[in-house]
C-alpha cells in the first residue's frame, strides 16, 4: 500500500455537535450535551483505492464523509489532501480542494434539481468554478461526463428533466456531475441503497470502472457489508463514531475479529434457503451518542464483554499488516 | 379451507395515457399461519395486488375481474360498508415508510388505540390498555405509548406500525416492503419479530419486497411477479434451488453471496416494460437471453412442475441446463 500515493489522510478527526437545550437548562446543567458523531478517526485513502465505511445508522459514517469534504464542522484533527493539510479557513484553497474532492449523495430523487435540465445540473460545477470559455465546451464536457457515466448517447439525455429518468439513470447523472471536474477523490454516500436490486450492480460496476480508468479514490459509505465486499479494496467498520475494525475486504468477510463485525456478517441476507443459520441479531440500537459508554463503546451490546471492556478503551491491535481491530478479546486470542 | 385465495385477478388503472394493466391475471393461495413472499422489480404490480385485497386502490384503479376469497367470502363483490368490517379486523397492512405512516403530532399510543376503537366495540381506555399489551408483544416498552413519533427511532416506529397492524387480531397481515427503509441490523430484528409473531398468532403473512435474499429465512412460499403477472411460484426451496424461469434465476443472481466467490453479480439488462402496452408474447422476452421465436408471439401458460411449483416459460429451466 505504501508505494501508492496517499490522496486523503485523516488524522484524529473529531466532529462534535452541541445540542441546544432550553435557556434555564443550560444555565443550571452541570455539563452540556455534546454529540460525538466522529470521535477520533485516522484513515488513509490511496490513489485508485476504494475504502468502504460500514456501520448502522447513527454510527457517524455520513458525518465522517462530509467532514472530510468540510461539509460538516470539524472540531479537532486534520484532513490532508495529497500530503498537504486542507486549511478550512482559507476560502480559496478550500475551493480548489473541493474541485478535486466530490460527493455522490444517497437519494437521486432528491439530489437533482427537478427544475433544471440534465445539462444544466451536470455542467453547474464548471460554471461555479469559472472553468468554461465557450458554450460548445460546456456541451462537449457534459457529453463526455454523461457518456463516461454510462448514459450514451448523451444527446438523448442533455435536454431532459430528472422526472423523465429512472432511479438508476438519475444516479448516473449525479455521478456525471461529480466527475466533470476530474476529481481525485469521491465520497459516495450510499449511492445504491435507494435503487432496485437489478440496477444496483450497474452503478457498482460504473464506480469500479471509474476507479480503474481514472485512478480515482473512493470512500464508499454503506450499511450493506456484501456490497462493500464486492467493490472495495479495504473495509472499515464503524461503530458510534469510531472505526472498530479495518482491513482488506476479503479479510473482513472471511476472517473478521471484532464481535460487532461478526454480528453484522451473521445477519447479512444471502440468496439461499437457510432456516437454521446461526444469526447473531444484536438487541436494541446504537446507544445515545451524547453518552458514549465507558471503556469499549460496544460493551452494551457485546455478549463477550469482560470487566476490562467496561473500564478501558481498546486500542488498535494488528492482526496482519493491514488488518487492525480495536477489541480486548481479539488481542487476547493471539 | 384456504385463508386467502386470489383467482385470476385483474386490476387496471385508467389514466390519460391509456389503461395500465398493473395486475393482469394473478392467482394465489395462502393458508393459515403460512407466509408468502411476493417479489419483483419496482413497477411489477406487487403493491397493487396487495392494495386490491383490502380494496385500498386509488381512484383511478379498479378491479376489472377475478375473485379474492378470504375464508370463502369474495372481497371483490363487497360494498364499502362490508369491506370496512374486513379491513384491519381480518386483513391489515404494514406500510413501507413507517416514518411517514405515523401522524407526527399525535401520541403513538393514541393512534393505535384510535384504530382499535374504530374497528372494535370498546372504549378508548380499554383500547389504550390493549395498546400496552401490543407494545410488549412487539418488544417495545409499554410505557412508551405516550411518546410522539419523533421520539422513536426508525426501527421502533416500524415496530409500532406492526403493533398497529396486529391491533385487531387480523387473520392476514400484508407487509409492503416493511424493512426496506431500515438498517441491516434493524431489518434482521423486524424480520425475526414477524417470523415469531406469525407462528405465535397463526396468521397468514404476505411479504412484498424487491429483495429476494431476505425471503429465504422468513417465507414458506414465494411468488415472483413480472410486468403484472406471476411468472413463477413455489415453496422457498423450489424457487431458490430448482427455479425454472430465467427471471427468477436472474433476480437471484443479482445478489452477492458472501459465502461464495467474490464476483460482481449480473445485472438484468433493460427495465420492466410499460404496462400500458406490454410486449407481445412472453412479457419478459425483450430482456431474456434465452428468447426464441415462440416467446415473441405466444404468451406462455403456467406449467406445473410439481405440487405447488408453477412457472410460465416456453424455455423452462433452460438456464439450469435442462
Amino acid at each position: 500500500m505504501d508505494n501508492k500515493d496517499k490522496i486523503i489522510s485523516i488524522r484524529d478527526l473529531k466532529v462534535e455537535f452541541q445540542i441546544k437545550q432550553s435557556f434555564l437548562h443550560e444555565l443550571f446543567a452541570k455539563k452540556q450535551k455534546i454529540v460525538k458523531a466522529v470521535d477520533g478517526i485516522s484513515l488513509d485513502i490511496h490513489q485508485g483505492e476504494i475504502v468502504s465505511l460500514v456501520g448502522e445508522s447513527g454510527s457517524g459514517k455520513t458525518t465522517l464523509g462530509k467532514a472530510i469534504l468540510n461539509l460538516a464542522p470539524v472540531t479537532a484533527g486534520e484532513v490532508q489532501f495529497k500530503g498537504k493539510v486542507v486549511k478550512h479557513t482559507d476560502k480559496k484553497e478550500l475551493k480548489l480542494f473541493r474541485q478535486k474532492a466530490q460527493m455522490i449523495f444517497q437519494d437521486p430523487y432528491q439530489s437533482l434539481d427537478p427544475k433544471s435540465m440534465i445539462i444544466d445540473t451536470v455542467a453547474e460545477p464548471l460554471e461555479v468554478n469559472n472553468l468554461l470559455k465557450t458554450a460548445a465546451e460546456r456541451k462537449e464536457k457534459t457529453v463526455k461526463a454523461l457518456e463516461d457515466s454510462g448514459l450514451a448517447p448523451a444527446e438523448n439525455f442533455l435536454y431532459r428533466y430528472p422526472y423523465e429518468l429512472s432511479g438508476g439513470q438519475r444516479q448516473r447523472v449525479a455521478i456525471a456531475g461529480s466527475i466533470i471536474l476530474n476529481p481525485d477523490f469521491i465520497v459516495a454516500d450510499e449511492p445504491v441503497s435507494m435503487l432496485d436490486v437489478s440496477v444496483r450492480t450497474g452503478i457498482l460496476k460504473l464506480l469500479l470502472e471509474l476507479k480503474n480508468t481514472r485512478n480515482l479514490a473512493f470512500l464508499f459509505i454503506t450499511h450493506d457489508l456484501s456490497l462493500s465486499w464486492l467493490i472495495s479494496d479495504r473495509i472499515a467498520i464503524m461503530y458510534l463514531g469510531k472505526i472498530v475494525e479495518i482491513g482488506p475486504a476479503d479479510a473482513i468477510i472471511k476472517d473478521c475479529r471484532h464481535p460487532y463485525t461478526r454480528a453484522l456478517l451473521s445477519i447479512m441476507p444471502i440468496p439461499e434457503v437457510h432456516r437454521n443459520r446461526n444469526r447473531q441479531v444484536l438487541q436494541g440500537e446504537i446507544p445515545d451518542p451524547t453518552e458514549i459508554p465507558r471503556g469499549c463503546r460496544f460493551n452494551t451490546r457485546c455478549e463477550y464483554a469482560l470487566d476490562k471492556c467496561f473500564s478501558e478503551e481498546p486500542q488498535f491491535t494488528a492482526i496482519t499488516e493491514n488488518h487492525n481491530v480495536a477489541c480486548h478479546l481479539a488481542a487476547k486470542e493471539q | 379451507m384456504e385463508l386467502l385465495q386470489i383467482k385470476n385477478l385483474k386490476t387496471y388503472f385508467e389514466i390519460s395515457a391509456g389503461t395500465v394493466k398493473a395486475v393482469d391475471d394473478v392467482s394465489l393461495t395462502l393458508n393459515y399461519g403460512e407466509s408468502l413472499g411476493l417479489v419483483g422489480e419496482s413497477g411489477c404490480g406487487k403493491t397493487t395486488t396487495a392494495l386490491s385485497i383490502n380494496n385500498l386502490l386509488p381512484a383511478e384503479g379498479r378491479i376489472v375481474s377475478g375473485e379474492i376469497l378470504l375464508e370463502g367470502k369474495n372481497l371483490v363483490e363487497m360494498n364499502d360498508r362490508e369491506i370496512k368490517k374486513i379491513r384491519w379486523n381480518d386483513v391489515s397492512m404494514i406500510f413501507q415508510g413507517a416514518m411517514n405512516a405515523l401522524n407526527p403530532v399525535m401520541k403513538i399510543g393514541d393512534q393505535i388505540a384510535e384504530t382499535i376503537v374504530l374497528h372494535q366495540k370498546c372504549t378508548f381506555k380499554e383500547a389504550l390498555k390493549k395498546t400496552e399489551e401490543l407494545f410488549s408483544l412487539v418488544e417495545l416498552e409499554p410505557k412508551r405509548i405516550s411518546n410522539y413519533p419523533h421520539e422513536f427511532s426508525g426501527g421502533m416506529k416500524q415496530r409500532a406500525m406492526i403493533a398497529m397492524a396486529l391491533a385487531c387480531n387480523p387473520k392476514l397481515v400484508i407487509g409492503d416492503e416493511p424493512t426496506t427503509a431500515l438498517d441491516v441490523m434493524v431489518q434482521a430484528q423486524i424480520l425475526n419479530l414477524l417470523y415469531k409473531l406469525r407462528q405465535e398468532l397463526n396468521m397468514g403473512l404476505i411479504l412484498i419486497t424487491h429483495d429476494l435474499s431476505i425471503l429465504g429465512e422468513t417465507c414458506d412460499k414465494i411468488a415472483v411477479m413480472y410486468a403484472g403477472k406471476i411468472v413463477e411460484s413455489g415453496d422457498v426451496e423450489d424457487i431458490f434451488n430448482r427455479n425454472r424461469h430465467p427471471y427468477t434465476h436472474k433476480l437471484l443472481s443479482s445478489f452477492p453471496n458472501i459465502h461464495r466467490e467474490r464476483i460482481m453479480p449480473e445485472a438484468i439488462e433493460g427495465i420492466p416494460p410499460d404496462l400500458i402496452s406490454p410486449p407481445e408474447g412472453c412479457r419478459f422476452h425483450p430482456r431474456c437471453p434465452y428468447c426464441e421465436e415462440i416467446c415473441r408471439v405466444e404468451a406462455p401458460a403456467m406449467v406445473r412442475e410439481n405440487e405447488g411449483h408453477f412457472y410460465a416459460c416456453h424455455q423452462g429451466g433452460v438456464h439450469n441446463g435442462q
